[in-house]
């Protein structure tokens, strides 16, 4: 943070207008329907200030505080994986003439590029991984079109929830990388730094003073503040072999007795990357539709194979979701796919952990290869 | 080449699930083009014992003259659909079939019950006749049945959404209802198809689309309690609409206290 510059709390609304300026449709955490969701921001009266979210496995309340803080809270349901992975969206379409020929023709998204407010440091850990899914191998264009022009402008994270646990996975609550600007929120206004040449362009409109050595220590000080307040963690950063010794671990069906199979746990989650596809018929039969929508390993669809389903048991679902995210990934991207926000065991209907899980599966220091 | 025949049938029924033909509009229109429409007394086309391709039967099966009906649309028909709940999985109508008090009922509500000749409990087609595909939900929607219809004109089987809602409320950013507000939703064990209508406008899921594939009733039905519901009303979440669904019908059971009918 040494090239940190100050903005003042009221100059953040030139923020929003510079990116606005340049073409960006600016989206920022607004509070919807009881949680903290990433929407249209046009004015920074909208953000959640003085809001804060109390987080427990399965539950998740909004509180007012009396803090001006903007950004004095964790996080909502969703990260930045909506706006490039979309739920659901289309990728091609097929017309057929009058004398029978077929004309397909590819959906790129041409929306205008968007800039988000407030991504936090597990949202861009999660990002680089899905970057590497979308785009290394066989480059997606439909994500490639999103995120593209994607602007990001992160915080630093200084009010964790107690499902969070970044610090265990190596992922925050310093945002380190992956933004064109970062921000510190102090009671006075932000500490700016820039993360990229977009990031330094949009920096020189906006009214920078400069920073004090106490800001920069305060600042520091909130984030360091941030990681001791973690409790949970994972049993280790490496659990693949650990995991892939119990495929037969007790576990796997006590746990399936709470499991609901139902995806909530895969949707939340910023890594996640598994989607289905489906091809919509008008109902003339003359065109159709071939429309890619997020799944999940707890669906059935994620197993069928010529009409058999292989994971037809919430057990054998529960262990994909857990043998892959945090073992198979160190296969396919040379690291774990946690990168500790903990959204899995807040949003899980019956508050399923899976810090909790993975212990009792690989032992408490994840030494369980036995 | 003569236009595939249709033909939609009404059992006992609200009509409602018809109506996702009528509220069609433009799609309408597209379908009459399409196919030949032999029976569908709400649209105004009467003839009963046409022989058709697909029969879409409305309705569950609930008096004598019904369960002999039923048996003329299967021999009259290449492939038989039911639309909704009722046709489904019985509909709110079974919920008679609970306690065994039709005849009850009968004699409080009718002036001359003598005249009134009802089963004893309302059944879905299934437990009649050879059903080729169903479309669940009360009532079903226009999304839902054309995409059937347009499967059926292809002629594969339809696409069986089996899915919990809760995977489309998440694609739809609905806020979590149960996890938010510490209401019951039944999401978790309800079968897609409605894009998530009620968690987008806040309110928990009632299961009207009966249950989903792989469902842990007896973990939700744990989740119910622990939000504090007694048990008559975790029976009365599972046993509503689709108290038929054996998944529902089992669970509903399990919670569903001595003398609940007379509370
Ligand atoms: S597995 Fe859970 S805690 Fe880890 S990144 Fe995914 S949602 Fe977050
Ligand atoms: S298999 Fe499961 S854990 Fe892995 S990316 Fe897909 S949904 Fe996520
Ligand atoms: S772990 Fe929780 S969120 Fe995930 S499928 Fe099971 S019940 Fe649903
Ligand atoms: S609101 Fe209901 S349907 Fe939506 S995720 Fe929560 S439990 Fe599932």
């Amino acid at each position: 943070m040494k090239h940190a510059a100050f903005l003042p709390r009221h100059a953040l609304q030139i923020l929003l207008d510079a990116l606005s300026g340049e073409g960006y449709r600016v989206v920022g955490p607004r509070v919807r329907d009881g949680a903290i969701l990433y929407e249209e921001l046009r004015d920074v009266a909208d953000l959640p200030a003085g809001w804060r979210d109390e987080q427990q496995p399965g539950q998740y309340r909004l509180e007012r505080t009396d803090t001006q803080r903007s950004f004095a809270w964790a996080h909502g349901p969703q990260g930045i994986k909506p706006l490039v992975f979309r739920p659901r969206e289309s990728l091609w379409r097929v017309h057929r003439s009058a004398d029978g020929r077929m004309a397909f023709s590819a959906s790129i998204p041409q929306d205008p590029p968007l800039a988000v407010i407030g991504a936090r440091a597990c949202d861009l850990a999660a990002l680089e991984l899905q970057d590497r899914h979308f785009l290394e191998s066989i480059r997606d264009p439909s994500y490639a079109a999103h995120r593209a022009g994607l602007f990001i402008v992160a915080v630093h994270c200084t009010h964790p929830a107690s499902t969070c646990f970044c610090v265990s996975t190596g992922d925050g609550p310093r945002a380190g990388k992956g933004f064109d600007l970062a921000l510190s929120e102090l009671d006075e206004g932000y500490l700016i730094e820039v993360g990229s040449e977009r990031g330094a362009h949009i920096a020189r409109m906006l009214p920078l003073q400069l920073s004090s050595d106490e800001q920069r220590e305060q600042a520091e000080a909130e984030i360091a503040h941030a990681a001791a307040l973690q409790t949970r963690q994972l049993p280790g950063t490496n659990l693949r072999d650990s995991l892939f010794a119990n495929l037969d671990h007790p576990r796997w069906r006590e746990v399936a007795e709470r499991c609901l199979s139902c995806g909530n746990c895969t949707s939340v989650c910023p890594t996640c990357f598994c989607h289905a596809e489906q091809d919509l018929p008008s109902l003339d039969g003359q065109s159709a539709e071939h429309v890619r929508q997020w799944d999940s390993c707890f669906s059935e669809g994620h197993s069928t194979i010529h009409g058999i389903v292989i994971r037809a048991e919430t057990g054998q679902r529960y262990r994909q979701w857990l043998t892959h995210k945090l073992g198979s990934w160190h296969d396919q991207y040379g690291r774990s796919g946690c990168v500790g926000c903990g959204r899995c065991i807040t949003w899980c209907p019956v508050g399923i952990d899976l810090t909790e899980e993975a212990r009792a599966i690989c032992g408490p220091n994840g030494e369980g290869a036995t | 080449m003569s236009k595939p025949r249709i033909a939609v049938h009404k059992f006992s029924s609200c009509d409602g699930c018809q109506l996702a033909f009528l509220n069609a509009g433009e799609d309408l229109l597209t379908l009459g083009a399409l196919v030949d429409i032999r029976h569908f007394l709400e649209a105004g086309f009467a003839e009963e014992g046409a022989e058709v391709d697909i029969a879409f039967v409305e309705g569950s099966i609930s008096t004598p003259d019904e369960v002999e009906r039923i048996r003329r649309v299967r021999a009259n028909s290449r492939h038989l659909v039911t639309l909704g709940a009722c046709a489904t999985a019985g509909g709110l109508q079974a919920l008679r079939n609970l306690d065994d008090s039709n005849e009850d009922w009968k004699q409080a509500i009718y002036a001359q019950p003598e005249f009134i000749h009802t089963l004893a409990h309302a059944e879905p087609v299934h437990a009649h006749v050879k059903v080729d595909f169903e479309l669940w939900g009360c009532p079903v929607n226009g999304r839902q049945v054309l995409a059937a219809v347009r499967q059926l004109l292809f002629g594969v089987a339809p696409l069986d959404e089996r899915d919990k809602v809760c995977m489309e409320c998440k694609r739809q950013h609905a806020v979590c209802v149960m996890v938010t507000q510490g209401k019951p939703c039944m999401g978790p064990v309800t079968r897609t198809g409605c894009g998530a209508l009620c968690p987008r406008f806040g309110r928990d899921c009632y299961a009207c689309f009966g249950p989903a594939e792989n469902a842990n009733t007896a973990a939700l039905a744990r989740r119910l309690e622990g939000l504090g519901l007694p048990p008559v009303d975790i029976a009365r979440r599972f046993l509503f609409i689709n108290s038929q669904a054996p998944a529902f019908r089992e669970e509903g059971l399990r919670h569903y206290p001595p003398g609940f009918a007379d509370d």
